[in-house]
């Protein structure tokens, strides 16, 4: 038998490694060592309920274990045959407790390519993921297949970048190797830089090697010997895992000189990001990686001309070459049978926000808005009304009800105002102010500015500026009408990909949620009660007893009255804390 | 483990893993292999359930049969043990009682391979609750 535990990031951080080393304490001591194996996988994309066990023949799938749980697991299940039923996955609906993950409402409608070995293998073990056809599709390349031929095959496919941006990544790779250089580079981009997006991360983690067999396949294409990954800092487990399998892919001689006994040579070095947003731009990526500022420079020429220390250079994204192996072994044919008309294949997505089941989740191209968010979500957290939800981070925009039934594609996305971006999906819910959520993004694109151009160092910095004033209840009509215009300016001059669509999340709530800006600023009101400076703190006459609680905790001593008489608030002098609703047991104090 | 020189390198890898990848990959499709659970409670490992299903596992790999092999709890026929339940793909799941090594190999060979029926099978008399 294996037990399989989630060794990603997000279980990490739940104790998952501690709850390893007791279950293979607990097994041999038990002395079932030999029959059982304890593996630690790559993310299972469930997060919500971490760490998660699965136990397998049998396919139990475990949630919210801790270490504590790890002697009844082996004891119960393990040793005597019986599932532990507390620790199975309790269906929201129905309450009942679900042994197997496939019959989870999360994993039904997923079909998993990019994420195939995530939570199925163990990453540091090149055994495994070859034994799951790995580097079978770099060996049908190098032996069977001209460059040309597997360009064609990337170029049937219909896979594009998944990055955000969307283009055809077998046409970038014939770009590529059409430039003349006696030196070319393929770079992975795993700068993710996302508010709230992980995939990379999970991909990373879970499955290094899928990484490693497509930048190779790319070199080859190409005609390049040298591969980077540009990763971030802020990324330990990704680089350590991805250090781990390049080492073991030297060892076998899949990198180095001479693979698989052909005279092709490819060898992948790293380079390390310091976590600036800007920098997964491509041309800023490389700049950074020569050791320069991270700045982005106009583009054409275009990396693939003029990259990498002016060599052609290609870049793909962690998730786009991570499809690529698959696409190679099963064939381009099958590839586009899944997906839309323009979109192939399928895309993973973080879902964050107030959502029942944060997690990782694939799903094929043109599957709705509703499904994700409602199927493979489950809802929204604690019952409330769906609002909006934000993809394409802070270049993206926010999709409403009346986009929940519309195919997800890339070109579906950017008809309705927003972008695929690289896959964050942050749900809000009635609770959430959208003026409030255009200045968080504006917060995030203005401190990520790099600078260089005025439109977006400059513009950025006064869409912050009105948008503050809105939730401060200072904001006026013209206040949104200059923030169109602005916003429009932006996007027309800025120079690189970053200032054109750090407007989107202003122009897209505004176009969605004009009532909400309209109140903000002509009836001075925030229907959320998030900004907080457009609250009235008041107390109900008829419900006060006059017991001085309010009065007793208020930190500025806003709130007077008599013992036994109706207590009063001096809005002048309130700074909307909320103690005085806290600490009111008879329901006096309310909201306006 | 030397260098990978070719694609039959490459091959002869994952057949030597296929044993231990196969346990994982066939426990994500249940339902379309042959699956044997056999009754591991007390009673019957007392009676040697341990050895059958072990001679489950290494039998059904000698002989290249596909199938998941499982430990569950008492079936409530310990007068009967070791018992041993089979279910073919889309067939109704069957209980053989006394089986021992020997009832085991027949099994394999007549019902596994074949369909055919072996002496044995304790009549389901009861309902489980997901079929009403």
């Amino acid at each position: 038998m294996h037990i399989l535990v989630c060794g990603g990031t997000g279980c990490h951080a739940s104790e998952s490694e501690s709850l390893l080393s007791h279950l293979k304490a607990i097994v041999a001591d038990k002395g079932l060592d030999k029959e059982i194996q304890v593996i630690a996988t790559g993310c299972f994309g469930f997060c919500e309920k971490g760490p998660i066990v699965k136990i397998m023949p049998d396919n139990t799938f475990y949630t919210q274990v801790t270490p504590a749980d790890a002697r009844e697991i082996i004891e119960e299940h393990i040793i005597k045959g019986r599932k532990v039923n507390r620790l199975l996955y309790q269906d929201p609906e129905n309450k009942e407790h679900i042994a197997d993950s496939k019959h989870m409402g999360f994993y039904k409608k997923q079909i998993r390519i990019a994420l195939r070995n995530c939570g199925f293998i163990d990453p540091e073990n090149i055994d495994e993921y070859i034994s799951r056809d790995g580097y079978e599709a770099l060996a049908k390349c190098l032996t069977e297949m001209t460059p040309q031929q597997v360009i064609e095959e990337m170029k049937k496919s219909g896979l594009r970048g998944r990055g955000g941006g969307g283009f055809s990544t077998g046409l970038k790779w014939e770009i590529t190797s059409k430039s003349v250089s006696d030196v070319k580079y393929v770079v992975c981009n795993a700068d993710e830089g996302d508010p709230g997006a992980f995939m990379d991360r999970s991909i990373l983690e879970g499955d290094p090697h899928s990484v490693i067999e497509a930048m190779a396949i790319c070199g080859y294409c190409i005609g390049a010997s040298i591969g980077l990954v540009y990763i971030r800092a802020e990324y330990p487990l990704a680089i350590d895992r991805l250090k781990t399998a390049i080492a073991q892919a030297r060892e076998y001689g899949l990198l180095g000189n001479g693979i698989l006994g052909t005279d092709f040579a490819f060898d992948i070095e790293l380079r390390y990001g310091a976590g600036a947003f800007v920098c997964g731009e491509e041309t800023a990526l490389i700049h950074s990686m020569e050791g320069l500022r991270g700045e982005p420079t106009v583009k054409p020429p275009f990396p693939s001309v003029s990259g990498y220390f002016e060599k052609p250079t290609n870049v793909n994204n962690v998730e786009t070459f991570a499809n690529v192996p698959v696409i190679i072994n099963k064939g381009a044919a099958w590839f586009a049978s899944i997906g839309t008309e323009k979109s192939k294949g399928t895309k993973v997505f973080a879902l964050a926000g107030k959502i029942n089941n944060v997690g990782l989740i694939e799903v094929p191209m043109g599957t709705t808005l509703r499904e994700v968010i409602y199927e493979i979500g489950g809802g929204i957290k604690d019952g409330k009304k769906f609002k909006a939800v934000q993809t394409g981070g802070p270049s993206g925009g926010c999709l409403t009800e009346k986009h929940l039934d519309s195919p997800i594609d890339y070109d579906n996305l950017i008809a309705a105002g927003s972008m695929m971006g690289s896959g964050g999906m942050i749900v809000m819910d009635e609770d959430d102010c959208m003026v409030s959520i255009a200045k968080f993004y504006l917060d995030f694109t203005v401190e990520e500015s790099c600078g260089k151009c005025a439109p977006c160092r400059i513009g950025n910095k006064r869409l912050y500026e009105i948008l503050d004033k809105l939730t401060k209840g200072n904001g006026t009509r013209e206040d949104i009408d200059r923030l169109r215009n602005l916003s429009q300016v932006i996007k027309d001059t800025a120079l690189c990909g970053l200032g054109q669509t750090s407007p989107n999340p202003v122009l897209s709530t505004i176009e969605n949620f004009w009532d909400e800006y309209i109140e903000h600023v002509t009836d001075k009101k925030c229907r959320s009660g998030q900004c907080k400076a457009l609250l009235q703190y008041v107390i109900e006459a008829e419900n006060c007893v006059g017991c001085t609680a309010c009065a007793r905790n208020c930190p500025v001593n806003a709130i007077s009255g008599e013992r036994k008489g109706v207590h009063v608030i001096d809005q002048t002098t309130c700074i909307k804390c909320g103690a005085c609703l806290e600490k009111c047991k008879f329901n006096a104090v309310f909201i306006k | 483990m030397g260098q990978v020189k070719s694609l039959a390198d490459l091959r002869k890898i994952k057949e030597e893993l296929q044993g231990r990848m196969s346990l994982r990959e066939n426990s994500n499709n249940p339902e379309s292999l042959v699956q044997v659970k056999v009754a591991m409670a007390t009673c019957g490992i007392a009676s040697g359930a341990k050895q059958v299903m072990d001679f489950f596992i290494e039998e059904f790999e000698k002989r290249n049969i596909q199938a998941v092999v499982t430990q569950t709890g008492c079936m409530g026929y310990c007068f009967a043990e070791p018992t041993v339940e089979i279910t073919l793909p889309g067939h109704s799941p069957v209980v053989y009682g006394y089986v021992d090594t020997k009832k085991a190999d027949d099994i394999i060979e007549k019902y596994i391979k074949n369909g055919e029926l072996v002496d044995g099978i304790i009549p389901v008399n009861y309902e489980t609750i997901e079929k009403k």
